[in-house]
């Protein structure tokens, strides 16, 4: 039922809604012009207008060879998240076909290993990662983030997976399809966008943690939460080229995030909101 | 469908997951169990005896512990109200039909991409610094003194940091969950007589109820280990204004190089995260079960 909308209410909403919309973003809006400054004008009070050089974003490629943190950021999230995708597809897959009475427990204490408090169990990674010298290691660190992430992914997968019918796949064998022609054409295709959703989530995740990323890597394996952190120190204090910096480092996972609103809120309360 | 052979596929298929997840469970913990009882300092690694309960007196001791403890709780419980009243509050406005709501939804959750250091660093520098922030040019401009945040507020000052980034968490599911009620519902209970606050008490409340409890989980999951964004702001300080109970754990281990002390602090934190999880899943669980 369409109900005519008053233009004036429609006018108020609208007017509250980009007021509330405007200072939540502020944050992020200022420091994109404050990328744009110079260092001086940086520092020289309120002022939305920059003068649009592009200074600082030279400076911090050629200072602080941006290009590094960066690289292993990509490799981190993309790694770690292909890792866990080989591992949990299988799961998800078992558990949303072949469910026995266990299943449910199964999901239940995956979801329960995310309980464990990271800080918990800092030290014994960290002397495991030191002796084994996976300690500022890309290697070390994916299987971390994989280890981390793991049980998200299976649970994401197997929201996905349970919504495929299984009388697909029963129709398919009964017209005569093969195993791998039943897979192959019958349930990749089905299988796909979740899969493509949950790769979307993961490496957002990914790239934004910021406890082991900080704490077991120091320059090698470093990726951008450890290197901006780094910004933190007195001499790092610059706020055209922290701004420069931090508007690099989450361009591309806003970007990302923008397109995956929806399979957001579906994967982060693991189905349970739709 | 399920022939003896599928069935031991299947097990076959969730075996890796199951045995990574259960390696990653009990090894590290055990150890940390393990070296709670141990006196055992990485700068005299070759002294390792074995201490009894001593490790967690000292810890328990502690004047910092209790602090950490109640920083941490507060922590918690101040970014949840904020973030599911102000959820709550931002879901219903942009339920309302307006202009532009694309762009209002990408902007108002933009904040839950940015990762943890750099809202940190950017309100500490950009926003509340006393001297060149936006919130001290506003006092300026206002003829208040501009206000030294991060010394005199620092728990509160973090408490509006998380908040921030989990905002948008909060207000997305909670839109979801209200964008699904039943538009006819509304308009009869409309059509009744009923004001916005009853409609609001009676209707939309109890429908987001469940909503509000996914989002208090998850929220107090994550919240419980906030770190980045003490490290990067107040490194703790001052004194353990803002240390919580994650950040006094990596104070010990890290920079006192104290791996029996840290590890008694880590059973302590899991412990707390299971007496939290359990009191939550009682109280609020009963909703997730419909």
């Amino acid at each position: 039922m369409a109900r005519a909308v008053s233009t004036r209410r429609m006018a108020v909403a609208t007017i509250a809604a980009w007021i509330v919309a405007l200072i939540i973003f502020f944050p992020i809006l200022y420091t994109i012009i404050t990328s744009l400054k110079s260092e001086p004008e940086a520092i020289q009070g309120f002022n939305l207008i920059p003068s649009f050089t592009l200074e600082s974003y030279v400076t911090v490629q050629t200072q602080r060879d941006y290009f590094k943190p960066f690289m292993n950021s990509v490799v981190l999230s993309v790694g770690s998240t292909l890792l866990a995708l080989l591992v949990a597809v299988p799961a998800a897959w078992s558990m949303a076909f072949s469910p026995t009475n266990r299943t449910k427990d199964i999901l239940m204490w995956m979801l329960s290993t995310k309980m464990m408090p990271a800080v918990a169990v800092l030290v014994p990674i960290y002397l495991i990662f030191r002796d084994t010298g996976l300690l500022d290691t890309r290697l070390g660190l994916t299987i971390m983030l994989t280890l981390i992430n793991l049980p998200i992914v299976v649970w994401m997968l197997y929201t996905y997976f349970r919504e495929i019918p299984g009388e697909i796949l029963e129709a398919a064998r009964m017209d005569g399809a093969t195993l791998w022609g039943e897979i192959v054409y019958v349930l990749a295709p089905m299988a796909v966008p979740g899969i493509a959703s949950t790769m979307l989530l993961n490496i957002i995740l990914a790239w934004n943690e910021a406890f082991w990323t900080i704490r077991l890597t120091t320059t090698n394996a470093a990726p951008l939460t450890a290197f901006i952190a780094s910004f933190s120190s007195p001499q790092g204090l610059f706020w055209a080229k922290l701004s420069a910096a931090s508007t690099l480092a989450i361009a591309p996972i806003l970007i990302m995030g923008w397109f995956s609103q929806k399979q957001l809120v579906r994967g982060l309360t693991f189905g349970a909101v739709k | 469908m399920a022939t003896e052979n599928t069935r031991g596929l299947a097990r076959l298929m969730l075996a890796p997951s199951v045995a990574l997840l259960l390696i990653w469970m009990i090894v590290p913990l055990a150890m940390t169990l393990w070296f709670s009882f141990q006196n055992y300092n990485l700068l005299n690694p070759a002294n390792v005896s074995w201490t009894g309960l001593f490790n967690y007196k000292y810890f328990y001791t502690d004047p910092a512990f209790f602090q950490s403890i109640w920083n941490t709780l507060l922590i918690v419980g101040g970014v949840l109200v904020i973030t599911v009243v102000g959820g709550i509050a931002i879901a219903l406005l942009l339920d309302q039909p307006m202009w532009g709501q694309g762009i209002v939804r990408i902007m108002i959750i933009s904040p839950f991409f940015v990762m943890p250091p750099v809202a940190a660093l950017v309100w500490k520098n950009m926003i509340m610094h006393p001297g060149y922030g936006v919130l001290a040019d506003i006092n300026r401009a206002l003829g208040f003194q501009p206000v030294d945040w991060f010394a005199q507020y620092p728990l509160f000052s973090i408490i509006i940091i998380v908040a921030w980034q989990w905002l948008p968490f909060a207000t997305l599911i909670l839109l979801t969950a209200l964008q699904s009620l039943d538009g006819e519902q509304k308009e009869a209970a409309e059509m009744d007589g009923a004001g916005f606050v009853s409609r609001f008490v009676y209707l939309t409340l109890p429908h987001l109820a469940r909503a509000i409890t996914v989002v208090i989980l998850i929220q107090t999951i994550f919240l419980l280990g906030v770190y980045a964004e003490i490290l990067v702001t107040t490194n703790g300080g001052p004194g353990y204004a803002s240390t919580n109970l994650a950040f006094l754990i990596y104070r010990t281990a890290l920079l006192g190089y104290d791996v029996g002390g840290a590890s008694a602090g880590g059973i302590i934190a899991v412990i707390l995260a299971n007496v939290v999880a359990i009191f939550l899943m009682r109280a609020v669980g009963k909703n997730l079960d419909r």
